[in-house]
């Protein structure tokens, strides 16, 4: 097995590049690209039901949550196909992936929060609100 | 070989556990560490929104194109930048290819072609911004009112700019970095070296802000 060696450290070569190597970049590339092209799809046909007044809210949710998983695959054939993080051993693969599992809990979180934040906002809102007075006795000593 | 036959085991000792080079593991370490970055621009931006009662529909204020001024098309400029980005990446990604075959002629050829791309994407946030700023839109000032009419907080104009910006400053620094990568490969530095791995580490920056640029795309302008 042929290897090389870098400052003293000795890695052994990925797959030498064939033919083969072109052909993925290129099936990646329209992948990447329809999965755009259905994404700006959904974004207009969300916009024309919000032109068309009276939108279903819970259609347009479930259509966002389509766009977000489709950007998510996005994302997955870029890092694994074309940052080659996918042609990398497991032991570098993990060290880089598990770390991002701690924005599972940090979007949860802080999104929580946000909307808890709204709710908490709209039920103490001033329902009738109370006039400033001016009081008599100071309040310190 | 006899050194690979004794140490059978990665963690044995006598080779990179990894398999990769130092300066391309830091270079994946350094890019996990700006996902945090971006992630935390961009939570804070969902957390913000999620708290308000309304937000300025994306729809109508990216409406804008260069050459029909004053025509409602909303999507379409940003569907040509993100396009470009794309573009961009592929064209990176055949460049480090090239560097693989050890091609100096192809590797050129395909980092003119992403600085190119990234030239044109620059140009275009650069048309947008200088848009936005005609419109009455900066940081501190929001011009756009909420999906429902009422006067919005000029929380949508920061969020934007920042991490827009900051993106921006992401491509405009990596534009130049493929600069250096183009001019040391036709000066033959890695000729001589006996590999392309400098390129691989600058296209994985590369593809990184093609990276960004998918969930920017997605969380300012489509949801």
């Amino acid at each position: 097995m042929e290897h090389h060696t870098f400052g003293g450290e000795v890695t052994f070569p990925h797959a030498a590049p064939t033919d083969d190597s072109k052909k993925r970049i290129i099936k990646t590339t329209i992948i990447l690209s329809v999965i755009t092209i259905i994404e700006l799809a959904l974004g207009f046909w969300i916009y024309k039901m919000h032109e068309g007044g009276s939108p279903s809210h819970s259609l347009i949710m479930f259509l966002k949550g389509i766009i977000i998983i489709l950007s998510l695959a996005k994302a997955f054939y870029i890092v694994s196909i074309f940052m080659h993080l996918g042609d990398e051993i497991r032991n570098l693969i993990m060290t880089i992936v598990v770390p991002l599992i701690l924005f599972v809990w940090f979007i949860a979180a802080f999104l929580y929060e946000g909307n808890s934040w709204k709710n908490l906002r709209h039920e103490y809102r001033p329902k009738d609100p109370v006039k400033f007075e001016k009081t008599e006795t100071p309040v310190h000593h | 070989m006899a050194q690979a036959a004794v140490n059978t085991k990665w963690w044995g000792g006598g080779k990179s556990p990894f398999n990769v080079e130092y300066g391309k593991l830091m270079m994946w370490y350094f890019l996990m560490s700006d996902a945090f970055t971006f992630g935390a621009f961009l939570i804070s931006y969902g957390t913000v929104r999620m708290s308000s009662a309304s937000w300025p529909d994306p729809n109508h204020v990216f409406n804008a194109v260069p050459f029909f001024s004053g025509v409602h098309m909303p999507l379409v400029f940003v569907s040509f930048m993100t396009f470009v980005l794309i573009v961009s990446s592929v064209t990176m990604v055949l460049a480090v290819n090239e560097g693989h075959k050890g091609n100096k002629q192809g590797v050129i050829k395909y980092l003119f072609w992403t600085i190119v791309f990234g030239l044109i994407f620059l140009g275009s946030q650069a048309w947008e911004w200088t848009h936005l700023y005609h419109e009455g839109a900066w940081w501190g000032h929001n011009p756009f009112p909420n999906a429902d009419g009422t006067v919005a907080t000029t929380n949508f104009t920061n969020f934007f700019f920042t991490i827009t910006g900051f993106h921006g400053f992401h491509v405009f620094s990596g534009v130049v970095i493929n600069l250096i990568a183009l001019l040391m490969t036709q000066n033959g530095v890695f000729e001589r070296r006996g590999h392309y791995l400098m390129i691989e580490k600058v296209g994985l920056y590369w593809h990184f802000v093609d990276l960004v640029w998918v969930f920017v795309f997605l969380f300012f302008y489509l949801v």
